[in-house]
């Protein structure tokens, strides 16, 4: 009897004693990041990957002295794959954090999951308006941007151009329509016509870009990521519309540039964009991660990259800031919120919804020392800048 | 606002996404209508053939080279695909048809990823084919005027082919009535593969074509091969001459309905419920024209089987 009571005391103690002595110290940080590894998005994926590598290393692969261990997963552009790989990550591999979603249909299916677990999603990408508004919430933080704050700084740089009038060509789903909203919200000048393609299958532009000549504008606007930025490019030149100026928004990247230069596109040359990042932004942290990744990876890493690697570092932070106790929400939160963490770019702060105020700049197209294209910072467009969604989220900044 | 150089561009543009439609759409309606065969990784040919021609213009700095390599290389794979994939399947229903290509189309991506990477590769044009011609105050760029000459050489070679030559007899009487021509000694399987190696190479061509007007990428010949197949069934399953006809057609509607479906809904409708309503009906503009034929004549414009 005494035997069996002692032991029964003993399990109890353990019961009581195991959560709190787990508790004060994590054995390993497990964070899960979702992002598309395959199909021909998966170049952007590969990049984020890298970049969390770099991250890693910076880090000694160590938060807080714990070892740290990225789960990485692919959910195929499909909203339903995404949710099912968060859910995965969350209830098998119980991970501590979640990260990455390039694509804001998946990260929008893939949300409730998170928050009902109660665990952090930091967004490395995806800047849906919903997040950013109605949809925000105390566990969610993005290290991008909102849509709509990029083709915007992009019609101020319009105005300021003194373009009077331009045409606008984008595809026909909700981030498309998202950018044209946002260029046509600071544009001052007339847009002339404007044509939604179907995404993502129409690569041919020949008739929109006969009707953007008809029109002539002053130039033409664009978004068209992945390999549609290419095609339009390309026949964009042989329409023989290379003497209007083209602008455009999540179209020429580091992702894009080294194809756009194997297929001699010239007139990418010289070609602006806003973004709020560039390889050259002259930032110590920026700096460190962009050489260190050339000469590992051999290539410029793009703003989805230095997205990742700040989603990393932001995590990294808040586990320092609570000694490796990943009981402690609030802490970490409190810490996540002031943006302390060595960001690709510089001091910013969070805004009410967690979504980043910060600096937008113009981008051009240029060669570097090497011969290789990539992207140069022209000017700031804009100072602090917060989206317009944040109106709409209930939080309040205490912070 | 709708003026008619504007007019005579897109119809222009129309004509050769036509003819890039029809490359396709002619080897594919003779498989579907010769063979009864049920062909989805004919997208997948045209994928491999873009690939290749564009692998090889990287290597030899020769555009004209890679389009010669790529079209005898997807033939001999056509064959041999024919030979060793296909043929288990004749005797068997559609769906095990469908199921079987559908896996080559996986299969034949992945490869595709293996070998090149996600990225997809870029072909550079030789310079005298990038500029363009301007014609009536119009710029028409040469590489779209090359892919209508060729389109519409092939064409001719195809009529030829098809109605002048001992062969295309053959094909037009497997076309109409294969046991027939069983019957009457004909040695099919040679018919099926000499077919089958036609619109192997015609989808490389197509591909090893479009690839410095597109992208070379994954998947590209699945988002082509829904508009083919609309073009099959508005054709006649099997008629050359049908698919010719509606991959003009498709070509030129398809243009049309994106350049100028918006300005007309402006005439009665407001400019945002135009601007949105514009595209949606344009993307599914040819989709409305293939139900109107199938309403009308179910067989297709050009039905070629008779019994």
């Amino acid at each position: 009897m005494k035997k069996t009571l002692m032991l029964g005391m003993g399990v109890l103690a353990l019961v009581f004693a195991g959560p709190q002595a787990m508790a004060a110290k994590a054995k390993k940080i497990k964070i899960g990041f979702v992002t598309t590894l395959s199909g021909g998005a998966g170049v952007i994926g590969k990049d984020m990957r890298q970049s969390v590598e770099i991250a890693l290393d910076h880090l000694g692969n160590k938060m807080s002295g714990i070892p740290v261990e990225v789960i990485f997963e692919d959910d195929q552009v499909k909203p339903e794959v995404g949710k099912q790989k968060t859910e995965k990550l969350l209830s098998k591999d119980k991970v501590d954090f979640v990260s990455g979603f390039i694509w804001s249909h998946v990260v929008l299916a893939s949300r409730n999951s998170v928050v009902k677990a109660g665990k952090f999603l930091i967004i490395s990408n995806a800047g849906t308006s919903k997040i950013a508004g109605r949809l925000c919430h105390k566990n969610i933080f993005s290290t991008s941007w909102q849509n709509d704050q990029v083709p915007m700084a992009l019609g101020e740089v319009l105005n300021k151009r003194g373009v009077k009038s331009i045409y606008i060509v984008a595809p026909n789903y909700a981030a498309g329509r998202d950018m044209v909203a946002g260029v046509e919200r600071t544009f001052k000048g007339k847009i002339l016509g404007k044509d939604l393609t179907k995404w993502p299958t129409q690569l041919d532009f020949s008739a929109e870009l006969a009707k953007a000549r008809a029109a002539k504008p002053d130039g033409v606007f664009i978004f068209y990521p992945g390999r549609a930025t290419n095609a339009f490019f390309r026949q964009y030149a042989q329409a023989g519309m290379t003497k209007t100026p083209l602008y455009s928004v999540f179209s020429v990247d580091s992702l894009s540039l080294p194809k756009l230069q194997q297929a001699k596109l010239q007139n990418v040359l010289g070609t602006f964009s806003t973004q709020f990042w560039s390889p050259d932004l002259n930032t110590p942290v920026n700096k460190k991660f962009v050489s260190d990744y050339r000469s590992k990876f051999n290539a410029y890493p793009s703003h989805y990259g230095a997205q990742s690697y700040d989603s990393i570092m932001m995590i990294a932070d808040a586990v320092e800031a609570v000694g490796g106790d990943l009981s402690k929400m609030d802490a970490m939160r409190a810490q996540m919120r002031k943006a302390a963490y060595p960001s690709v770019r510089g001091k910013f702060t969070y805004g009410n919804n967690h979504f980043p105020v910060q600096d937008f700049y113009l981008r051009q197209v240029v060669k570097d020392g090497s011969g290789n294209w990539t992207t140069k910072i022209v000017q700031k467009v804009y100072e602090n800048h917060q989206d317009v969604y944040a109106a709409k989220c209930k939080m309040k900044k205490s912070w | 606002m709708v003026d008619g150089a504007l007019v005579f561009e897109q119809f222009f543009n129309g004509i050769q996404l036509g003819l890039l439609l029809f490359l396709l759409a002619a080897g594919l309606t003779l498989v579907f209508g010769i063979m009864d065969m049920m062909n989805l990784a004919h997208g997948s040919l045209y994928m491999l053939g873009a690939y290749v021609a564009a692998q090889v213009t990287l290597w030899s700095g020769s555009f004209l080279l890679g389009v010669s390599v790529a079209l005898p290389a997807i033939l001999i794979l056509g064959i041999c695909l024919e030979a060793g994939l296909l043929r288990p399947l004749y005797a068997r229903g559609h769906l095990d048809q469908v199921l079987a290509t559908f896996g080559m189309i996986l299969f034949f991506n992945e490869f595709v990823r293996l070998v090149w990477g996600p990225e997809g590769i870029e072909v550079p044009l030789p310079s005298f084919l990038k500029g363009n011609v301007v014609l009536f105050d119009i710029p028409l760029p040469n590489y779209r005027l090359v892919v209508i000459g060729v389109g519409l050489l092939v064409a001719l070679l195809l009529y030829l082919l098809v109605t002048k030559t001992r062969t295309g007899m053959l094909i037009r009487a497997g076309a109409s009535n294969r046991e027939m021509i069983q019957v009457l000694g004909v040695d099919i399987n040679r018919v099926f593969t000499l077919v089958f190696g036609i619109g192997a190479a015609l989808a490389a061509l197509a591909g090893a074509l479009a690839g410095p007007i597109l992208a070379v990428t994954i998947g590209m010949g699945e988002n082509i091969l829904i508009q083919v197949l609309v073009v099959i069934v508005i054709g006649g399953i099997g008629s050359i001459r049908g698919a010719f006809v509606g991959a003009m057609l498709i070509g030129i509607i398809d243009i049309l309905g994106r350049s100028f479906l918006d300005t007309f809904f402006k005439i009665f409708l407001p400019v945002n419920a135009a601007e949105t309503a514009g595209p949606a009906v344009a993307s599914m503009l040819i989709y409305i024209i293939m139900a109107l034929v199938l309403f009308f004549k179910p067989q297709g414009l050009f039905p070629a089987k008779t019994g």
